[in-house]
């Protein structure tokens, strides 16, 4: 059974999508969903356990070798991202039984899990799979249903936001088809592994070229890099509370994560870095990332806004660490993945409860929130903290990491604005705070009732991950252990 | 354009009727011999749905609906996922890869045979229900 993990752990949220919706029921669906999801975590923990010395996991589908057949590539690096992601759409599935309930029509719950497990498998099948054409389709299988799932937002704009990010997911899915079929015809082969072997001595280093050109842009397209982010404000802002918390923790990383392993693994560093000098396309956009993207954050008046606005900026920090193109670069690359997804998916759920209770997320009028709903500000304001990176908080653990090997290089500049961008997610963060602190509530609003605690449903999940968050915070030793072993075997390429 | 009349359009009404039966074989055929000459799960599905979407063109959606009804598409497409996936889980359970189609049956020819055969079953289950669907839901945008 060892041996069959790979193959599990897409297969198991595959099988239970159409069951759910062969059986419609909206309490089942969910309880399904939330096992299966719980099941999946636990195989990529397992599977983690196998490679995290450095072994490499090849599954051949259907009994088929690799360059021939497709196959599961299981290292360091995407086992880990594999169990984020699983572990994350765990976690926010208990959680979203309640907040669902509220906004979603009872008769289409089936539907939202189903739809939730399809972008689940979606979303492992690319962390996993070793073959190239299969990270499209698995990429197609997890953005049709993050279409639909937005869609289910409460607001009449959810369907606006969705067809938004429906069109722009299409250019980008576009592009990284046309540059899978560009380095078909440069090389006959689509295994990555097989890839990476025939990538250097092709004939037509042309077609190879236009190949990354597309493959980056698509990908960073999927990934809202800065430029490119603008599906994501609305996608985030208007879907239901738990998607967002479920997509801000995985999507947008798992693509990151694609795009890490083209730029190292596939192309090879030589390559994408040295010859095309990536770093000075990826270094701006990430610096105007967190710079602007934070500035902007300030001025929200829409928690949900404000921390959309926020994750566009840490996507930066995570590309700048890819843009070192070192062995501690993208260590803090990954461990901000990793911290970052955590963090944001805390957030998020924060903001649920906020929604759940108060029906709105308008950050002036979220004054005296810490005496009407304690746990979910204390949630809020200690994983606010994580975001801003105070020490020992998991945010200051990746930053830490991440500034060392920007001195590393020399690149000063980057530094100080990483420290600036920094002081403005303490203004962002701390605005809300003082709100929810320390403002007088005004008459209007002191009187409303329906503000105790959101159910005990909601706070485990949310406080979970927090707890899990200020671990890994305290002890940032074993987030970076595996980080760099993941950022070794990226760099390593494929044996 | 009113897409059904009961007295009129006799001769389409007619060659329908007498038409529908042959796509419905046809698409039988594409299924089933999709695995010794051209065809398959996708050609077949389509083809066999064609034959639903002429009917409603001709006789109206209700008509189509009483014989399909949406509520059996909704199961039939997740049937059609239920037996691709489920030739992956079996041929895990008996013991080789996910899809391995070898160990189906008492030798690896017979098993490539048989697990093409589910597999492609399944891709035209679900295609059919999708096209029939899709029919339905641009079909009755009024």
């Amino acid at each position: 059974m060892m041996d069959q993990l790979p193959a599990l752990q897409v297969m198991l949220p595959m099988v239970a999508a159409p069951l759910i919706v062969i059986i419609r029921h909206p309490f089942w669906s969910w309880l399904i969903a939330t096992l299966i999801s719980v099941c999946a975590c636990w195989v990529s923990w397992l599977m983690l356990q196998q490679v995290v010395d450095g072994s490499i996991i090849r599954y051949a589908i259907g009994g088929w070798e690799a360059p021939t057949g497709i196959e599961f590539y299981v290292d360091r690096a995407n086992a880990g991202v594999a169990l984020l992601v699983s572990g994350l759409s765990s976690v926010v599935l208990v959680y979203a039984y309640h907040s669902i309930k509220r906004t979603v029509d009872t008769s289409k719950h089936y539907l939202f899990y189903a739809g939730w497990l399809l972008c689940l498998t979606g979303l492992i099948g690319m962390v996993i799979t070793g073959d190239a054409f299969n990270v499209f389709v698995f990429l197609e299988i997890s953005s049709l249903s993050t279409y639909m799932l937005i869609a289910f937002g409460s607001d009449r704009q959810a369907l606006v936001a969705s067809f938004r990010y429906l069109v722009m997911g299409s250019v980008g899915a576009s592009f990284i088809l046309i540059g899978i079929g560009f380095l078909y015809a440069a090389t006959g082969t689509l295994n990555m592994v097989d890839l990476a072997a025939r990538i250097p001595d092709t004939e037509s280093p042309r077609a190879v070229l236009v190949a990354f050109s597309f493959l980056t842009v698509g990908l960073m397209i999927k990934a809202a890099v800065f430029p490119l982010h603008g599906w994501l404000l609305n996608a985030y802002h208007h879907a239901p509370i738990a998607v967002t918390a479920f997509l801000a923790g995985t999507a947008t990383k798992v693509s990151l994560y694609i795009l890490v392993r083209m730029f190292f693994s596939i192309f090879g560093d030589e390559y994408s870095f040295g010859y095309l000098l990536l770093n000075w396309v990826l270094l701006p956009s990430a610096i105007a990332a967190f710079v602007t993207m934070s500035l902007v954050a300030i001025y929200q008046t829409d928690l949900r806004r404000m921390l959309a606005y926020s994750s566009v900026a840490q996507i930066g920090y995570i590309l700048a660490g890819i843009s070192l193109a070192t062995q501690q670069g993208l260590t803090a690359a990954v461990v901000h993945m990793f911290n970052h997804g955590m963090v944001k998916a805390t957030l998020f759920m924060a903001v649920g409860c906020v929604l759940y209770r108060a029906g709105h997320a308008h950050i002036p009028s979220l004054e005296r929130m810490m005496s009407r709903m304690p746990f979910t500000t204390t949630a809020f304001i200690l994983s606010g903290l994580g975001l801003i990176g105070v020490p020992l908080t998991v945010g200051f653990v990746s930053k830490f990491t991440l500034i060392n090997a920007l001195m590393e290089k020399g690149w000063w500049p980057a530094v100080v604005m990483i420290l600036a961008s920094s002081v403005m997610a303490t203004a962002y963060i701390g605005r809300v705070v003082y709100l929810m602190l320390f403002r007088e509530a005004r008459e209007s609003s002191a009187s409303g009732e329906g503000y105790q605690e959101v159910p005990l449903l909601m706070l485990v999940p949310m406080y979970a991950l927090l707890a899990l968050g200020l671990y890994f915070g305290l002890f940032g030793s074993q987030t970076l252990g595996i980080a760099s072993g993941a950022a070794e075997s990226l760099l390593g390429g494929y044996q | 354009m009113k897409i059904y009349a009961r007295q009129r359009h006799r001769v389409l009404q007619v060659i329908t009727r007498l038409l529908v039966p042959f796509v419905l074989i046809f698409g039988l055929y594409v299924q089933f011999h999709g695995d010794y000459g051209p065809g398959g799960g996708f050609q077949a599905g389509v083809i066999f749905a064609s034959a639903f979407i002429l009917y409603g063109l001709i006789f109206g959606l209700q008509r189509t609906r009483r014989v399909l009804p949406p509520s059996v598409l909704r199961w039939l497409m997740s049937l059609g996922v239920l037996i691709y996936a489920g030739t992956g889980v079996l041929t895990m359970l008996l013991g080789g890869n996910l899809l391995d189609y070898d160990v189906l049956a008492h030798d690896p020819l017979h098993g490539q045979h048989w697990g093409i055969f589910a597999v492609e079953l399944g891709v035209g289950v679900t295609v059919t229900a999708v096209m029939v669907s899709l029919f339905y839901g641009f079909a009755s945008k009024r």
